[in-house]
């Protein structure tokens, strides 16, 4: 392998080594012949990442032929090369990347301004190929929107707020905390923001559903809107029902960038709506706060003066818990994603998913 | 019960939020009283919260475009609801650009103040973000736990320096010692006093000018006070410095009352609010 990036691609490539080193500790690194991959898995596998950078986006790119050659490597050590974005900009003309199979080495080279040579010969692993199995083609919903959207969306939400579940309907996208059962979660704030389909660059909705996924990985200061807000690209979500993988993915001529996020599995994701909420579906926000009718919403709470309102919702409540317990065998229960090499047994899926990938997955080894 | 109220313009918001970050950063949890002229955030002194209180007042019209409310019936024309002021706080710091704020007392999954934020977005149509922000309803016979504290009958009451003066100075003497002594005099002198083994430290403050309280029932230890005597508290120095750090409010008067050994009493005013906030003393 022996390629070479310059001038803005090289920022590009730094910003991509950058967001996959949010989600996981392994870039996983692969030439093709459509381009050059970059991969990772977060270590409990529900979040998985994959930049493709086409053969034009570099100013050279050469794979050897043969024995594919791919490896892994901690994504700290390629981080270090890139380290600080800035200076890389104003510094840096080109970067070359090449294998030296006699050393075992992969070589950084940057080409800095005044013929300053920077070289980073690194270690790697040989390892199989990693690959989340997902189908963007076959999700029946697909919104598209300016990075900016989603980043202010994800502000909202409270940090410490792990997962959140985005309902979508013909017109809008609901997004609310996912809440579990125990008692301390009742005690927290809940918070619900709804978009309406105009905002986005593209709606399509075939199958109203909801799915619920880790925010984090989502989050301002992780992974793809990192990216994309960085590249100014429109981000895609492709998403379809409960269990399935979420995808975010960023496109470009030369690139194309999927982030698959894992989301909760349907029969806990079922069992949580039923138990938890009366209504199937929330009214819509939107009208809600549009409507100025007071008496609409304005509830009456008695407080008799013999009991407190403590002892007065507590038992409640908790009976309520406990039937939900009782609904709920298992607590939350995310899809970690399947990985190749396990594949073969569902191979209708996989046949259909990954036409052109010609190993599956790999991520046998036990390197968390 | 019924709570419901509307802001709209900007500069109300902000102001609101800074007195509701400034009242986060006192206490984890506090009780909200509604009245129909007045909101109140209070902290009963308890031994859990370390004896401090707080009292801090608003006038509903210099915040609220809209504000109705019907209390828990008509001669108890009140709400009492307990509320982590954090969550307040969080919920409004995502309705920071809002075109129009609502709160109101709503029966969800548990008793909540309902924060919802219009907030301006790309299209035609408005992004609408709704928190739920779950309280306790307080019943009415714990009400007389939050009422309005009397202003104790203090030896000694002086301005306070600029605050952040003050903070940077107790933020260093934090290091030295747990325990500062708060002392002023009629004469307009304040000092700040770490006493340890090892170091003494004071902070002089000159000219600070003493408030007149006109003829109070309070006044009357300060009237037999020698104007030259130092009235002296020694506190915690935390709770001071929590007061110092987390205060967002610009006050047009900031003031400190002295009980001998006893209490400080610390006093923010501003037009439309008051905060009040009574650190014990330690012995």
């Amino acid at each position: 392998m022996d390629c070479v990036a310059t001038g803005g691609n090289v920022k590009v490539l730094a910003k991509a080594v950058h967001s996959l080193s949010r989600i996981g500790e392994d870039l996983y690194l692969e030439p093709l012949d459509d381009g050059l991959t970059l991969r990772t898995v977060n270590s409990s596998r529900s979040a998985f990442a994959c930049f493709l950078l086409s053969p034009l986006f570099f100013q050279k790119f050469h794979v050897s032929h043969g024995r594919g050659f791919r490896c892994k490597m901690p994504i700290k050590s390629v981080q270090a090369v890139f380290r600080s974005l800035s200076s890389l900009e104003r510094t840096v003309e080109k970067c070359h990347i090449e294998l030296n199979s006699e050393k075992s080495r992969l070589t950084f080279t940057l080409h800095c301004k005044h013929g300053l040579l920077k070289t980073h010969n690194l270690s790697f692993q040989d390892c199989e190929s990693l690959q989340a199995v997902f189908d963007k083609e076959r999700c029946a919903n697909v919104l598209q929107a300016q990075p900016r959207l989603l980043v202010d969306t994800v502000l909202h939400f409270p940090p410490s707020l792990e997962e959140v579940k985005a309902s979508v309907t013909a017109d809008r996208l609901l997004l609310k905390n996912h809440v579990e059962n125990d008692a301390d979660q009742a005690k927290a704030m809940r918070t619900e923001l709804c978009l309406s389909s105009e905002e986005f660059l593209h709606f399509s909705v075939s199958a109203p559903t909801s799915i619920t996924f880790c925010l984090k990985e989502l989050r301002v200061s992780d992974g793809v809107l990192v990216f994309a807000e960085s590249t100014d690209l429109p981000v895609s979500m492709h998403f379809d029902e409960p269990g399935s993988p979420v995808v975010l993915s960023v496109t470009d001529s030369v690139l194309e960038a999927n982030f698959v996020l894992a989301t909760l599995s349907e029969d806990s994701h079922c069992n949580h709506d039923n138990g938890h909420k009366k209504r199937p579906r929330t009214p819509p926000p939107a009208d809600d706060f549009m409507c100025d009718d007071m008496d609409s919403y304005l509830i009456a709470m008695e407080t008799s003066e013999m009991a407190g309102p403590s002892s007065r919702t507590e038992p409640r409540s908790s009976s309520e818990r406990e039937q939900e317990e009782e609904q709920r065998p298992h607590s939350k229960k995310f899809c970690s994603f399947f990985f190749g090499s396990v594949l073969p047994t569902s191979s209708q899926t996989a046949n259909q998913t990954l036409q052109n990938q010609d190993v599956l997955a790999s991520d046998s080894e036990d390197e968390q | 019960m019924k709570f419901r109220a509307k802001m709209i313009d900007l500069g109300c918001l902000n102001h609101f939020t800074r007195v509701v970050n400034t009242i986060a950063k006192l206490t984890k949890s506090c009780v909200l009283r509604l009245t129909p002229d007045n909101l109140y955030f209070v902290l009963s002194g308890k031994v859990a919260n370390g004896g401090v209180s707080m009292w801090c007042e608003l006038l509903q019209v210099n915040f609220f475009d809209e504000y109705q409310m019907e209390g828990l019936s008509p001669e108890a024309n009140e709400i009492c609801l307990e509320v982590a002021p954090e969550n307040i706080s969080r919920a409004l710091k995502t309705a920071q650009n809002a075109k129009a704020v609502k709160v109101k007392l709503t029966k969800k999954h548990c008793p909540c103040l309902t924060l919802s934020a219009e907030l301006p977005s790309l299209s035609s149509i408005s992004r609408v973000v709704t928190h739920d922000i779950p309280v306790e309803v307080i019943p009415r016979r714990l009400w007389h736990e939050f009422k309005e504290p009397t202003v104790p009958d203090f030896d000694v009451s002086i301005y306070l320096p600029p605050l952040k003066t003050m903070k940077n100075v107790v933020d260093r003497m934090k290091n030295l010692s747990n325990i500062l002594v708060l002392e002023a005099n009629l004469g307009g002198e304040m000092n700040l006093k770490i006493e340890t083994d090892l170091v003494s430290v004071t902070t002089h403050f000159k000219d600070l000018g003493n408030p007149p309280w006109g003829d109070s029932a309070s006044q009357s230890r300060s009237q037999s006070w020698d104007p030259e005597a130092m009235a002296h508290a020694r506190v915690d120095v935390r709770k001071l410095q929590q007061f110092l750090i987390g205060q967002q409010i610009n006050p047009s008067k900031a003031m400190c009352n002295i009980v001998h050994n006893r209490i400080v009493h610390l006093i923010l005013l501003q037009e439309d609010m008051s905060l009040q906030y009574f650190i014990p003393a330690v012995a």
